[in-house]
């Protein structure tokens, strides 16, 4: 018995997930958001199928709301690796009606874009949907499994999961339901960072120290922006800062930084004492903030 | 550095939640922000300090209760070791949940509460670490701090253990006094029990060699998925992708596919842009053979000189996941690596009582129940008994009415 190095390890199981997921599945997607766990999943897709293609396509599920630097990495990429992009507007689901922007000073469109995602998933039929969340992120995360089934709401229920036993995974579901599947599941934030180096894997530069406008709220530096409701209280800075999770503007805060390369940034996060969700203010809300957001749909 | 797989058995007052809870404070794994969300909860132990418990019971349901009902997963390393801990509920009624958790671990912590010695749940939950093949056991004896930190009683417990262990067949258990609520001897060692020379429970686990479930030496690889790009360029390229469950693959090796029985020989390895000679268990590969012979998901590529059994009558132990009884006159769906076919309940050999180990005869299973029975499945199944290959004798059962996973199977003998 060989031994594996953790790295090796997390790929293999990963590349599992992913092939099972393209074994038992009529239409799966990849979610896509332009952070480095989705573009980690990218690069374990390729190793789980190339030469072939994807036998999915990338879904990213846009808010409006993304900084400019993730569209132009994600249009790159996918000029790169040659697959399929489908983009789901949360500006079309509040056009159509269907969710209402949020109002005040901490306004986000976080929590709209479960509608929007389910209204894609519904669209193009996904029966599963592949995200990068890590069960190290949050401590509902932590209770779900691997292929997580939700219903025709798109709802998780924590008290109904099916047992998930070895590294076997049922996918079986009844039409209109569907399966989110975590090939991450069991990495750590510092190993996503390590094998990002490990692989040589291209990111957003938002990732990296750099100098950018900002304002100070509830103690977070947040990224000065067309989308953050602003008023004469707020004071423009300009930081040099990074960002250590990549969600909306308006709700994904810097953390000031000198980390320019991969091995500040692996060194910064070995000696943080802040979680990397501690720079969500969506996860703020409550102590049950995403089991909350995960049973109405969420990823 | 490579990555450690733990569980912990215990029951709901046992302190599970707590150790894990000292072993993330004392490795200082445990960062400030989630340090003040503890801070603030409104749940803490009787002498105000924080109650370590709350980290690792992630939803609403169980911190209202105080119980843990699902597993939840929590990660942290030191210098040595990468660690990723399934903390399991201990409760009867959320077996099914211990069971999932404990799958995939390859070593068990199963606490006792020092002042309460052997106890019921001691039994059952030892039961199923022998059930589930886990080799690697640590019996903490926690609470010491309520017994006057005295060597009498921790002797006392481990001569009761040893009995139980007999009885399950148990070979190894390393036993280790602890306090998770005092951090005695998780981390740290303790200065209260200068009488115990041993390790705390984390350097024990920063050392301890675990093997990965797969004694068999033979060459197993189920395939997932079969990569045919059709282009121009790759038009006869076909891969055979999926993760090698045991022993390994070597350019040239003959292989036999199951359980078409097709023989054929290995052209090249892949993973991703890499061609290497050989390729291990554990490692997800891209397999090319030099024959044009039929394959496709479900299939398995097994070394030729050492094949895997191919039966349709297979005795398994079961155990029972779902709140639908067993039905014997039910077409299950049987999952088996990659392959799934339908399956029959042939026969009921002996159900468990797991808090006595009893074999009784038995008719049927409930939630929770463990047994023998023999399974008739509609298409043979290349598969090897669990305690040679945990990988490849292990299967789940689907009920196809709800497509839920009903019961968990663990391959001991073929039926002739």
């Amino acid at each position: 018995m060989v031994n594996l190095d953790y790295l090796d390890e997390l790929e293999a199981e990963a590349i599992h997930i992913l092939r099972e997921v393209a074994g038992q599945f009529e239409k799966p997607a990849l979610l896509f958001s332009g952070g480095k766990d989705s573009i980690t999943l990218v690069r374990l897709a390729e190793k789980a199928f190339r030469p072939g293609k994807f036998p999915f396509p990338l879904v990213h599920i846009d808010t409006g709301h993304n900084f400019q630097e993730t569209i132009d990495f994600r249009d790159q990429m996918v000029a790169r690796i040659g697959e399929k992009l489908i983009v789901g507007y949360v500006q079309e689901s509040i056009d159509a009606g269907k969710v209402v922007e949020q109002k005040g000073k901490n306004a986000s469109r976080n929590s709209l874009q479960t509608v929007t995602l389910l209204d894609t998933i519904e669209k193009y039929g996904f029966d599963a949907c592949i995200g990068g969340a890590r069960r190290d992120e949050e401590k509902a995360r932590a209770k779900e499994r691997i292929f997580s089934v939700r219903d025709e709401f798109g709802q998780w229920d924590p008290k109904r999961q099916r047992p998930e036993l070895w590294n076997i995974y049922n996918g079986r579901i009844h039409k209109g339901e569907n399966v989110r599947v975590f090939p991450i599941s069991n990495w750590t934030e510092l190993d996503v960072w390590n094998y990002i180096k490990r692989e040589k894997m291209e990111l957003p530069s938002i990732y990296f120290a750099h100098e950018r406008e900002c304002i100070t709220r509830n103690g977070q530096l947040m990224a000065a922006s067309p989308f953050l409701n602003m008023d004469h209280e707020d004071i423009v800075e300009t930081k040099t800062v990074r960002f250590r999770t990549v969600g909306d503007m308006s709700c994904t805060a810097a953390v000031a930084s000198e980390a320019t390369e991969l091995d500040d940034i692996i060194e910064e996060i070995s000696q943080s004492k802040i979680s990397e969700r501690g720079a969500r203010m969506d996860d703020k809300v409550s102590e049950a903030a995403m089991e909350d957001r995960k049973k109405g749909g969420y990823f | 550095m490579n990555i450690l797989k733990f569980f912990t058995a215990g029951s709901v007052d046992d302190g599970k939640s707590t150790l894990i809870g000292r072993l993330l404070y004392d490795t200082d794994s445990i960062l400030a922000d989630q340090l003040e969300a503890l801070q603030q909860s409104n749940r803490k132990n009787d002498d105000g300090t924080i109650d370590l418990a709350i980290l690792t019971d992630g939803l609403r349901a169980e911190r209202e209760q105080g119980i843990t009902i699902d597993v939840a997963y929590k990660y942290f390393q030191t210098e040595k070791r990468k660690f990723i801990i399934a903390d399991t509920p201990g409760h009867i009624q959320y077996t099914r949940n211990m069971v999932t958790g404990a799958s995939t671990a390859n070593l068990a912590i199963i606490l006792v509460d020092a002042r309460n010695g052997v106890v019921e749940q001691t039994i059952r939950h030892s039961y199923l670490v022998s059930l589930l093949g886990i080799k690697n056991i640590v019996v903490c004896l926690n609470k010491m701090d309520m017994v006057d930190y005295n060597e009498e009683v921790y002797l006392s417990i481990i001569e009761k253990y040893k009995v139980l262990a007999g009885k399950l067949n148990i070979k190894e258990v390393t036993y280790i006094p602890v306090s998770a609520l005092k951090g005695d001897n998780i981390v740290h060692a303790s200065k209260n029990m200068p009488w115990y020379q041993g390790e705390s429970l984390l350097h024990y686990l920063e050392k301890v060699e675990v093997d990965g479930g797969a004694k068999s030496p033979y060459a197993r690889m189920p395939v997932q998925w079969v990569i045919r790009p059709q282009t121009d360029e790759l038009h006869d390229y076909r891969g055979y992708a999926g993760r090698i469950l045991s022993g390994s693959f070597k350019v040239n090796d003959k292989v036999m596919v199951l359980p078409s029985g097709d023989h054929s020989v290995i052209e090249r390895i892949e993973i991703f842009d890499k061609t290497p000679e050989e390729a291990h268990a554990g490692m997800s590969v891209t397999i090319h053979l030099k024959d044009n012979i039929d394959v496709s998901r479900g299939d398995m590529l097994v070394n030729a000189n050492h094949v895997a059994q191919h039966s349709q009558l297979i005795e398994a132990d079961i155990c029972w996941m779902d709140k639908r009884p067993l039905d014997e006159n039910i077409t299950y769906l049987i999952q088996h690596n990659s392959k799934v076919t339908k399956c029959r309940i042939n026969e009921i050999i002996f159900k468990v009582d797991i808090n006595t180990l009893e074999k009784k005869e038995a008719y049927d299973f409930s939630l929770n129940e463990i047994g023998r029975v023999v399974v008739k499945t509609a298409s043979v199944l290349p598969f090897d008994l669990y305690a040679d290959n945990k990988a490849n004798g292990s299967a789940i059962l689907i009920d196809s009415r709800t497509n839920l996973t009903v019961a968990a199977l663990m391959f001991r003998a073929v039926v002739e």
